[in-house]
């Protein structure tokens, strides 16, 4: 009975098992509080749409080899700038989509800040692979430090940007952006918004699950097509890969190109459901908590799946969900879903990366 | 021939210092965008040095030992803000108190550490990412316990360091002012010299006791010279010039510029006089060459700019002191046994595990070290900026020291004491500037507040990126270096390339021209 | 011959690994001041014996070892390196082992460092002893003078130093300990030049002139036989035979260490041999060198011609892995290789592959195998990626075709009865192998059981005169090679010594692995 309970938690992992018992638990002790199941399930599943497509945008990059992209920030100042744009063209607002439906009009425009996110995020994540290509080894660092240092420096422009639309501009000063800008009138809800239904307190945002599926499937396809399988191969075993004629840097640089883009998109799908925009360091943390999630999830730093991020981000957004409820009754008026999430997210990926090393068992 | 060579010396010169002169660029361009007068620069910088040279100078040894910029000295700065709140809460207060927190930092500090250093051994190779990823998940530890488990689990009811009204937790900002603030920095050296008289009698008493009991021999006169030598020193401090001067609490600079002068002076003629003693060559040369700079620098402080800086900026003494202790000691620490074999452990831990060094032993006794000297870094720190914020003092602390190292010219793998120092002052006069010259510039000083963090992240990344392709350079260097240098020992690839294996002609198909053409590029891997 | 005591006798040790005797029985007695040579091929099991005698981690992370180790009579028991340098057994190693930030002496003092006391170090123990640089000085200008580098600054970076001296400063570094008994010599003239090699020889006969004993292991034949008094040799794990190096000559050493007759049949004498001397050539090699580390290429000219297979033989470390890794671009390499008269260029990757070469490589795990996937999918790899096999068409994407790796994966599977996935790499690039028109295969067989061998070998030598694939076949079991090649090429210090018939003497293989050129016996 035990061999085979340990042997079960060998096959899941052991940080996977003790945190879904946590969830549970917490669960557990939300509905001892009196709070409503539905709605904590509600907000589980939300936050599990929130995230996953961020969380998807770390696969591409660990299978390529490059390994979980903390600087995931190159795709969210994509993103951020697509949004920006799409706001101050007022998209949303045209007359001839609106008079069809608000919610066209809003799709509209959030098709299009992410097309234009995507757009910016090719060659941003050009310049990024080349640069990752040169420090083969110690990308993670890298990644790390570009990706703070690009939102210091987009911070920046955010300052300086000549925006237009009141909604954006930052109230005190006139010009530059705002910290936080409500999407209520713009793409807030564009995707979420599509067929959603409730049943009593639980919200089911049909339209951005529907998309998170899709861009799941899409990233599962490109990942089983030839190119993706020589992708995976160049991550898996560089030195492989070339003796098959593989061109590793090649493949390395379409990985994170392809995450800088999902980083793009992820980020507006994100902020939709939230219905607010953050700007300046607020995304500072978003590399470390999407590769948290997909490192819970069961990937490595050097494999992930599309099973990982799926079941990570749930787990990982499900304990965040629950754990901001809880919190609030247990210790109203402290951060402690803030401080589990600091604690949780590092030290999921510490776990990682000492699993890496086989433990760090060898010597020298 | 000799100018080519001289540009050849210039050329690489910049090439090492790249780093440093672009910074300074940076920095002096800053500084002149900010229109600030210097005295306004000097005043700060010299601040800003006293706060933060200890925590950078804490960054050593752990490069030493081979894992790379510590990250995880934010650890240690958690150690020293748990030291202060306790000391603020039992109420220690002055330079005593200061030293009691310090000793209060200390245990916690070294058990930090060897968390640390037990970590870092199952991570071997990647420290940097690991100790930047404990530093956030300390942060959550940290906020636990002062949020949560202070006044829950720990009980405890004082006002000036808990929340009132039903809230929990520690407050946001604590104040040091009664307590330890600035301790340090307005300890004048008259008491240092004092006590540390006295301490080094009963040291001296209490090594003569030792070795009596050790039944050990003792050597009188050596005791005999080096007390008399104290009391000398001890003595001088009752002339009433010195008096003065070391009774002052921040001694101005301009004063500690013409000691510097004299003190070269002197040092240079003790120098000389050594030399003639012991009958060895004079060395005139490098002696003048001091004596004439020694002049220029005291020539300098008669023009009236440098003079309004000198005299409007005040050192604190004994806060330099400590630091340019911990500056020796780095210096001392690895010429010693220990220091050695970290550094021996720092250039190949396979190496020195079949020497019979215990690489893992050495490299948490290397990080217990870092984590102890940051904790009484943040402990100056916070001293000398004479409040605590609870929750924010200790977030920044890794990024800023570790961004001051590098702008020093220092690298992952290779870094000094000197280094430390000055990339403490470049960093900060850009520091110091951005917001002025952001103001000026862009009419808006939260961008040049932007802008210095934009640096201090930019300036990690460049440098770790440098580090890394530096790395994979030399790699494909060596194999193309082999290549063309045929058979191993480097000697003669003609004689290695005529010699062809009996029985096969030699097609005449392949293209000499060709060849050479792939000699020369060497295919990337 | 005067009898000194012995200083070191292993008895009877035997040692395997995960089931695979790799030591039987084994003993041997080491006198002081002799130099005693430890002779054997690659995996007889010289360097088991002596990470065994130096308690390397190696061994006893793998269930240890049997049979007893006495130093001067008295049994010890040696598991770890800090033991054996304790009882005063050590070891210059192959690759250096110095520090190059260091000095010289500080690397000769390595570990051994010499400390002043000062106060911190009276209150907090040795480690904060300053370090004593002039005695440490000292000492190493006497080591490095007893073994004759009376020019070499003791005081100088190791940085930058040619192999040569930082051979001689390992050298120095176990003659400084104080108890050295039995100093082991890992083939220390490798990778060293003539002048170097001479004076090495000379410091080996100071070094037992003070009262060492060496154990010498080298494969230079007649460098072994010129300095060492005592010759050893093992084979396949056991000890052959330990005699006097007097009574050996180059010829009969080498007998003895291949020795092992003509025992498997050789296919290729099953059918009738084809003569290649009028075939077209398939591959054409031109003073070809590679940088591969640990197994540089030289400069080789060599001729492959349609449809033979080649075998390329040759102790471990000498070049014979580089060739083929070079051609496929895993290396930097230069020169020139032609497949059926067109030039490959080298540095592009996969040009290879390109132009129908295929390849084996012998680094199953690092290079060969896509370690976490499953065996299916390492089968078909190549065949996807390089001739577009395995794909459908699915939407707008190109897609893997599951089912149809699914069924070749299994027939592949049933064809050669493979149990382990290493096996199953090895058959998946020889499965597309044969689509192509010229194989390297590199150490098909390493880590594979017996009967797996034979299956590959027989697969070898099917695709080979069935379907007329050009077969370059790199082995460091010169049996395996023997029974399949058409002709061998022995590689020796990255250039290639002989080209030999597989029927000839075992002498002639053995002269020739050792750098020797045998007389006779070589192709044409």
């Amino acid at each position: 009975m035990i061999k085979k309970v340990r042997g079960m938690v060998d096959k899941v992992g052991f940080p996977q098992v003790i945190l879904s018992c946590f969830f549970i638990l917490i669960f557990m002790v939300g509905i001892g509080y009196g709070l409503s199941p539905l709605g904590m399930l509600g907000d589980c599943v939300a936050r599990w749409g929130m995230f996953s497509v961020l969380a998807l945008a770390m696969v591409p990059a660990i299978q390529c080899g490059v390994g979980p992209n903390f600087g995931i920030s190159m795709g969210v100042v994509c993103g951020l700038l697509g949004s920006v744009i799409a706001i101050d063209l007022r998209i949303a607002e045209i007359e001839a989509l609106v008079s069809i439906s608000p919610m066209l009009a809003k799709l509209v425009a959030i098709l299009f800040a992410m097309g234009l996110g995507a757009l910016f995020a090719i060659p941003i994540g050009w310049v990024f692979a080349q640069l990752l290509n040169r420090v083969k080894g110690s990308e993670m660092m890298v990644t790390t430090y570009i990706g703070f240092a690009i939102l210091a420096f987009m911070s920046i422009i955010w300052t300086v940007l000549p925006v237009q639309n009141g909604e954006l501009v930052f109230a005190a000063s006139g010009t530059g952006i705002r910290t936080t800008v409500s999407l209520g009138n713009s793409i807030g809800g564009a995707l979420s918004g599509i067929l959603s239904f409730s049943i009593n307190d639980l919200v089911v945002p049909t339209g951005m699950l529907l998309f998170c599926a899709l861009m799941c499937f899409i990233v599962y396809l490109f990942l089983s097509s030839k190119s993706g399988v020589a992708l995976s191969a160049a991550g898996a075993n560089p030195q492989f890969a070339q003796a098959s004629g593989i061109k590793v840097d090649k493949m390395r640089t379409t990985g994170i190109i392809l995450s800088t883009i999902i980083g793009a998109v992820g980020i507006i799908v994100y902020s939709q459901e939230s219905g607010l925009m953050q700007f300046y360091s607020a995304p500072q943390m978003m590399g470390f908590n999407s590769a948290a999630a997909v490192l819970l999830g069961g990937a490595t730093i050097r494999r992930a799946k599309i099973r990982n991020v799926v079941f990570g981000t749930l787990l990982f957004q499900g304990i965040m969900a629950i754990g901001v409820a809880v919190a609030n009754q247990l210790m109203p008026s402290t951060s402690l879903s803030e401080i589990i999430r600091m604690i949780l997210c590092n030290g999921i990926i510490l776990y990682a990366l000492a699993q890496s090393q086989g433990g760090g068992k060898k010597r020298g | 021939m000799d100018k080519n060579a001289f540009g050849k010396k210039c050329l690489s010169f910049l090439q090492r210092n790249a780093v440093v002169l672009i910074f300074a660029v940076v920095a002096l361009f800053a500084m002149i965008a900010s229109i600030q007068p210097a005295t306004y620069f000097a005043g700060e910088i010299t601040t800003r040095i006293a706060r933060n040279a200890f925590l950078v100078l804490s960054l050593i040894i752990p490069v030493l030992a081979g894992m790379g910029l510590n990250f995880g000295i934010v650890v240690g700065a958690m150690a020293a803000q748990i030291a202060v709140f306790f000391g603020v809460h039992w109420n220690w207060t002055g330079l005593s108190g200061f030293f009691l927190t310090a000793l209060l930092a200390t245990p916690i500090a070294m058990l930090f550490g060897y968390l640390v250093g037990r970590l870092f051994n199952r991570i071997k190779g990647m420290e940097m990412i690991g100790g930047l990823v404990l530093g956030y998940c300390a942060d959550g530890l940290y906020q636990l316990l002062f949020l949560v488990i202070f006044g829950t689990v720990i009980k405890i009811d004082d006002s000036r360091v808990m929340m009132t009204d039903g809230a929990t937790g520690a407050i946001n900002t604590i104040d040091l002012t009664p307590n330890i603030g600035s301790s340090l920095d307005t300890t004048p050296l008259l008491s240092v010299i004092e006590v540390a008289f006295y301490a080094f009698l009963v040291f001296q008493l209490a090594a003569i006791l030792y070795r009596l009991m050790k039944k050990r021999p003792i050597s009188w006169a050596r005791h005999g010279v080096q007390v008399a030598i104290a009391v000398v020193v001890y003595a001088l401090t009752y002339i009433p010039y010195v008096e003065d001067l070391l009774r002052q609490e921040r001694l101005l600079l301009l004063v500690l510029t013409e000691f510097l002068c004299l003190f070269v002076l002197l040092a240079q003629a003790v120098r000389c006089i050594l030399a003639l003693l012991r009958k060895q060559p004079v060395p005139w040369k490098s002696a003048l060459g001091y004596v004439i700079a020694d002049a220029i620098v005291y020539g300098l402080t008669y023009i009236p700019a440098v003079y309004d800086v000198l005299v409007s900026t005040r050192v604190p003494m004994f806060t330099y002191l400590v630091i340019a202790a911990l500056f020796v000691f780095n210096n001392v620490f690895s010429k010693t046994r220990l220091g050695h074999n970290i550094r021996a452990v720092g250039q190949s831990r396979e190496i020195a595990f079949v020497s019979g060094i215990n690489v893992d032993r050495t490299r948490i006794i290397a990080m217990i070290f870092s984590t102890i000297f940051a904790a009484w870094g943040q402990l100056i720190n916070l001293q000398n900026l004479g409040t605590l914020s609870t929750y924010y003092a200790h977030t920044s602390i890794g990024t800023f020291a570790i961004a001051a190292l590098l702008v020093g010219g220092a690298s992952v793998h290779k870094a000094n004491s000197k280094q430390a120092i000055l990339g403490v002052i470049l960093f900060h006069s850009l520091y110091v500037a951005a917001p002025a010259a952001g103001r000026e510039l862009f009419g808006n000083a939260v961008v040049g507040e932007y802008f210095r963090t934009f640096v201090s992240y930019g300036i990690i990344a460049v440098a770790l990126a440098m580090h890394a392709g530096n790395r994979l350079r030399e790699l494909r260097a060596s194999q193309n270096e082999n290549l063309r240098a045929g058979p191993a020992g480097g000697g003669k690839p003609r004689a290695a390339l005529s010699a062809v294996s009996r029985g096969f002609s030699v097609p005449g198909r392949c293209r000499e021209g060709k060849k050479l053409k792939t000699s020369g590029e060497g295919p990337g891997l | 011959m005067k009898e000194n005591k012995i200083v070191l006798s292993m008895k009877n040790i035997s040692k395997e690994y995960s089931g695979n005797p790799v030591l039987k029985n084994v003993s041997i007695d080491v006198r002081a001041g002799e130099i005693h040579a430890l002779m054997g091929e690659n995996g007889a099991g010289k360097s088991t014996l002596m990470n065994i005698l130096f308690g390397m981690p190696a061994i006893h992370a793998t269930g240890g070892f049997q049979g007893t180790i006495e130093i001067e009579g008295e049994p010890v028991v040696i598991d770890t390196p800090t033991k054996a340098m304790q009882y005063g057994i050590g070891m210059v190693h192959q690759e250096l082992m110095l520090i190059p930030g260091f000095t010289v002496a500080e690397n000769i003092k390595i570990g051994r460092e010499i400390g002043k006391s000062n106060f911190l170090s009276e209150i907090l123990g040795k480690s904060m002893e300053t370090l004593d640089t002039a005695a440490m000085n000292r000492d190493a200008r006497n080591a490095l003078d007893s073994v004759g580098m009376t020019s070499l600054r003791e005081d100088t970076l190791v940085e930058g130093m040619a192999i040569g001296y930082k051979q001689f400063i390992e050298i120095a570094r176990e003659i400084d300990k104080s108890n050295m008994r039995v100093l082991v010599f890992d083939e220390p003239t490798a990778v060293l030049t003539e002048d170097e090699a001479r004076q090495m020889l000379d410091a080996l006969q100071k070094i037992v002139d003070l009262g060492i004993a060496v154990i010498f292991i080298s494969h230079r034949l007649d460098e072994v036989l010129e300095v060492s008094s005592q010759v050893s040799v093992l084979r396949d794990g056991t000890l052959v035979t330990s005699v006097p190096a007097s009574t050996l000559t180059p010829n009969s050493l080498a007998e003895l260490m291949v020795g092992r007759g003509m025992s498997s049949e050789v296919r290729s004498a099953s059918g009738p041999r084809p003569d290649f001397s009028k075939a077209p050539v398939a591959v054409r090699f031109h003073d070809f060198w590679v940088d591969m580390p640990g197994e540089r290429v030289k400069g080789i000219d060599l001729e492959v011609k349609e449809g033979e297979i080649l075998g390329i033989g040759g102790l471990a470390g000498q070049g014979k892995l580089g060739i083929s890794n070079g051609v496929m671009g895993m290396y930097p390499s230069r020169g020139c290789v032609e497949v059926f008269g067109q030039e490959l260029q080298l540095s592009r990757e996969g040009d290879a592959l390109r132009h129908g070469v295929a390849f084996v490589s012998e680094d199953r795990r690092g290079v060969g195998l896509l370690i976490e996937d499953s065996i299916e999918n390492n089968i078909v790899f190549s065949a996807m990626q390089v001739k577009k096999m395995f794909l459908s068409k699915k939407l707008l994407f190109t897609q893997q075709d599951r089912h149809a790796i699914r069924e070749h994966g299994k027939k592949m599977i049933d064809l050669l009865d493979i149990r382990c996935t290493s096996g199953a790499q090895a058959v998946g690039r020889l499965s597309g192998g044969n689509q192509q028109k010229v194989l390297f295969v590199s150490e098909p067989t390493r880590g594979i059981d017996i009967g797996a061998k034979e299956l590959v070998l027989d697969y070898l030598h099917k695709i080979n005169r069935e379907e007329g694939v050009t077969i370059i076949f790199t082995s460091s079991e010169l049996l395996e090679l023997r029974s399949i090649c058409d002709r061998i090429a022995i590689i020796a210090g990255g250039k290639i010594n002989s080209i030999l018939k597989p029927t000839v003497s075992d002498a002639a293989f053995g002269l020739a692995m050792s750098g020797i050129k045998p007389e006779g016996g070589e192709e044409e």
